[in-house]
């Protein structure tokens, strides 16, 4: 065990944990955040997804001590209690079944929107085709990414 | 409940042993108690998460359904809280409950919250299962609500000193229609106190009180696309699941599986394990192994570290998935249902003019949660509490109580969001591994499967291999049917079985039988008067601790009947040279009415999918010129069918690249006729799911095995629709088939599962359309469809 130094959602936290530990369970058990979730720990299915330097990054096979830079989860991207525009168009499309796969789902399109705001329905696939849900969400969570690039919230658009 | 980012109330209050005491004295009658919830005094996550756990003193009683104070209760707050015995498995159907009750009790949705699924708080409605959440359960809920609202209108008409039918009632407040000033609401007549009424019904299903439900003309929350309200907590991460759940003295286990099937544990080497940091204990009893760490990683690392040693058995456990329609084909069946015969099938086969016959081939296909199973057990007191997303929480709680050997009474289920449950999914075993570690322990245990273990030894849909035979007349009327399927799926696995579940069967324990299997008849409403039909299950050579278990699945055996059986019915409209979708109109135009309108709705729905596709008459295949150089070919295929009193078609269009032998699905259309629709955008929402799903195992799902164990245990060795495969576009359109579509009686059917079922047929009739190339074994997975591709140009 060792003491370790990370930044999450804008806070500073020091776990004392072997550095090895995949940074899933240091989030979800130390610091006891629940959006990044167990799913593979292959990082095969995107379930455990958080952002790192703006690159999505598997939590379940990134060891805590490799981590550099700012972590943000599925928590951390509503600001001052205002959702980020992919949770609105999120619920707007009411794009979850069980949900349980759908953290991997807004923060793979997360880094998407960030580094390609207006992405093609092709880019779109090809960004989140590692992103997998076994309720089978992906016709919704497509038009939920298109409609929070368009960054239009009309109730009942965009079907 | 504005809050997003606050935990659901429902949640909260399950998981807030203060208010579940609460709840217990309030249905047991102890004294006019307000009851401590109130919609705006909600604790904290923080404080909850500190709360004590569980430490409620039980015993945990049933709660009694024929009460209405189980059901419904009125806050002082005007707002209310329903109790119901079902869960959700991310369909929204919380949110369809909801719509139900305030519907008939006469409240606005957002003034009401609803409890689902913990077995000592919630009237037991035995979870969910076969779809018919809406349809069977929701009308005691109806009921139960219709009662609250006419005994609040009686008391109202004390209060106001006016007969009841000169009074109105809107948003849980009662007026005179005269004088809508003077008025009352429900807060006022009884909030926070109990209703104090008996109801009657045989059984939970039949519950009732005297008043009757609204005609549908009369439902206002009904039919109004709300919002699910739980998919705010769910996409800003608020909301704590069954797998988040965190208790003080909480420790973390991993299975230690077989490592090959009909394995017999010999050795444990503890010394391998003793150094892992937090390594607490390794627990074994036959073989059944595990190892507990006080951290979740230590546990994961432990399990891999620890050396076993294991005999072989003497025999191959199966045949290898390559050789298992082989097996199943030659394999001396378990039991062989009566044949069923109408007609004189010899006899119209003798005058038919043109035979044809076809065989067809499903494999084992997975459960596969996304989500690992797992689930947490609290042995503190005496007590056992699990808390999991079993969707059958109230058989969860009676057998792990029975497993343990302990009184009901002391052992509860609380049920919490998780991953999907398409059925007896491995949620059931890991609530019986976490209940009997905690028991050993002595502290609150969590479990959760991996990867390999998930997709390894989770139940499995039965193989199925079939073979039919069809006549044609000269004209190409279908004259005689044959139909025969055979099912490996001896041995099924019901639900929460405490000498079933997996650990039971790694301990030794057995049932005095095995469970037969079933599979089922096509379900199509077809007249084919001459026609036999016959099944047969099959075993493989290991019964018990085997990897290949079969248990319920999303529709048990729908999609791989109609698979065989709507494919087969295309195979004969192309040879009758007739459009497939006016070659199932004449089919069904030539049948009889049943009770449930079932030939009526099948018209209209296949009507309906053909309208809505824009289908041009034309038989299959496409006709293409011999000189097209084309790469992509396209084409469409219709599948219909019904569950239950559910009916459905699809028509899948597709684009087959001939060099590679991918198989897109560029666009779905569904008609569905489910009768009353409660949420007409959560309905559209299940139903194009359940399409897609169908969609992943027509294209990837396939259980691959040696004769020794499961080999494909992740995403890239089991396979799985993922966004690259989804359509451009779906349709769904909702139908109301019945003959009186406006009647005030019509009732809600299921929805969960029909729309799963036709996909795979309406696929390869799509592929066929398109190439001419029947596809009878599924999944079409890019290999194949090129072998198959190929093979027909050689």
């Amino acid at each position: 065990m060792s003491i370790v130094k990370l930044h999450v959602n804008g806070a500073s936290h020091e776990v004392d944990v072997d550095p090895s530990t995949p940074l899933l369970y240091v989030l979800r058990n130390d610091l006891d955040l629940r959006g990044p979730r167990f799913g593979c720990g292959l990082g095969q299915c995107s379930v455990c997804t958080v952002i790192i330097g703006g690159t999505a990054v598997r939590s379940c096979i990134t060891p805590v001590s490799a981590v550099r830079g700012e972590v943000t989860t599925l928590e951390g991207l509503s600001k001052n209690g205002k959702l980020h525009p992919l949770q609105e168009a999120w619920i707007e499309e009411q794009a979850a079944q069980c949900g349980y796969c759908q953290n991997g789902q807004i923060m793979t399109a997360k880094a998407l929107l960030d580094r390609n705001p207006h992405p093609s329905d092709a880019e779109i696939r090809e960004a989140m085709d590692g992103a997998l849900c076994r309720c089978m969400t992906f016709y919704r969570v497509q038009a939920a990414i298109r409609r929070a690039a368009r960054g239009t919230m009309t109730p009942g658009e965009g079907k | 409940m504005s809050n997003p980012l606050q935990l659901p109330p429902e949640l909260e209050d399950a998981l807030n042993g203060l208010n579940q005491a609460s709840r217990r004295s309030f249905l047991a009658g102890s004294g006019a108690l307000a009851i401590s919830l109130s919609l705006g005094a909600l604790p904290s996550a923080k404080a909850l998460a500190q709360a004590p756990s569980a430490a409620a003193a039980g015993p945990y009683p049933d709660p009694d359904f024929l009460e209405l104070d189980t059901w419904i209760v009125i806050h002082a707050n005007n707002t209310a809280t329903f109790y119901v015995g079902k869960t959700d498995g991310g369909q929204g159907t919380g949110t369809a409950f909801r719509q139900m009750m305030c519907d008939e009790l006469d409240i606005a949705y957002d003034k009401t919250r609803l409890i689902m699924g913990c077995t000592d708080i919630t009237p037991d409605q035995g979870g969910s299962g076969g779809s018919d959440g809406v349809e069977t359960d929701g009308r005691p809920m109806r009921r139960v609500a219709a009662e609250a609202r006419r005994v609040l209108l009686e008391l109202g008409g004390q209060h106001l000193a006016t007969p009841v039918e000169m009074l109105a009632v809107a948003n849980a407040t009662i007026s005179l229609k005269s004088n809508p000033a003077r008025k009352v609401t429900y807060a006022e007549l009884i909030g926070g106190k109990r209703f104090n009424i008996a109801l009657s019904g045989r059984n939970v299903d039949f519950t009732t009180g005297q008043a009757a439900i609204k005609p549908v003309g009369d439902l206002r929350v009904i039919g109004h696309s709300h919002k699910r309200y739980d998919i705010p907590p769910k996409v800003d991460g608020s909301l704590r699941w069954a797998v988040d759940v965190k208790l003080p003295r909480m420790v973390h286990a991993r299975n230690v599986r077989p490592p090959f099937a009909g394995a017999k544990l010999q050795r444990i080497d503890e010394t391998t394990v003793r150094d892992v940091p937090g390594f607490i204990r390794v627990v074994s009893r036959g073989n059944y192994v595990a190892v507990i760490c006080e951290r979740e990683e230590q546990a994961i690392r432990a399990a891999r570290q620890l050396k076993t040693e294991w005999q072989r058995p003497d025999a191959a456990a199966f045949p290898a998935s390559s050789e298992l329609f082989d097996y199943m084909r030659r394999a001396t069946p378990t039991s062989t249902s009566e044949p069923r015969i109408e007609g004189d099938p010899d006899a119209a086969f003798k005058g038919a003019k043109h035979v044809i016959e076809a065989e067809f081939e499903v494999p084992f296909q997975g459960h596969s949660s996304i989500g690992p199973a797992h689930a947490l057990a609290d042995p503190s007191d005496g007590q056992m509490t699990i808390y999991s997303n079993d969707m059958k929480s109230y058989s969860h709680r009676t057998g792990i109580a029975k497993f343990l050997g302990m009184p009901r009474e002391k052992v509860r289920v609380i049920y919490m969001d998780g991953p999907q449950v398409y059925g007896r999914t491995a949620a059931d075993d890991a609530g019986f591994e976490a209940a009997f570690l905690a028991k050993e322990l002595g502290r609150p245990v969590r479990v959760q499967w991996m990867r390999d273990e998930e997709a390894g030894w989770d139940t499995k849909g039965p193989a199925h291999v079939f073979k039919l035979r069809g006549g044609l007349d000269e004209r190409g009327k279908l004259v005689a049917l044959e139909y025969d399927a055979c099912a490996a799926d001896y041995n099924h696995l019901w639900y929460n079985e405490p000498d079933t579940v997996l650990i039971a069967q790694l301990m030794g324990r057995r049932p005095a039988q095995p469970a037969k299997g079933s599979t089922e008849a096509p379900t199509a409403m077809y007249a084919i008067a001459n026609r036999r039909t016959t099944s047969r299950i099959v075993g493989l050579p290991l019964i018990w601790e085997t990897p290949l278990r079969t248990g319920n699945l999303r529709d048990p055996n729908g999609p791989q009947v109609t698979f065989a059986f709507e494919s087969f019915i295309d195979e004969l409209a192309a040879a009758a040279r007739a459009d497939p979708i006016q070659f199932r109109l004449d089919l069904l135009e030539q049948a009889k009415e049943d009770d449930m309108f079932r030939k009526s709705r099948s018209l209209a729905v296949v009507r309906a999918a053909a309208k809505a596709y824009g289908w041009d008459t034309r038989p299959s295949p496409k006709p293409r010129p011999a000189t097209s150089l084309d790469k992509v070919l396209t084409g469409r295929g219709v599948a219909y069918t019904y569950r239950n009193k559910t009916i459905v078609a699809v028509i899948a269009e597709v684009e087959v690249n001939l060099e590679t032998g991918r198989v897109w699905a560029k666009r779905l259309v569904c008609a569905h006729d489910c009768g009353l629709v409660i949420n007409p955008e959560g309905l559209r929402y299940t139903v194009e799911c359940g399409m897609l799903h169908g969609l992943s195992r027509a294209l990837w799902e396939e259980v691959q095995f040696d004769t020794e164990k499961v080999t494909s245990v992740n995403w890239a060795s089991y396979p799985s629709l993922r966004h690259s495969d989804t359509p451009e576009t779906i349709d769904v359109v909702l139908v109301n088939g019945d003959p009186n579509p406006g009647r005030p009686d019509l009732a809600p059917y299921g929805a969960g599962e029909c729309s799963h079922k036709p996909l795979i047929a309406a696929v390869a009739n799509a592929v066929y359309d398109a190439t001419g190339v029947r596809l009878r074994r599924a999944p079409f997975r890019s290999e194949r469809v090129l072998a198959a591709l190929q093979a027909q140009s050689t």
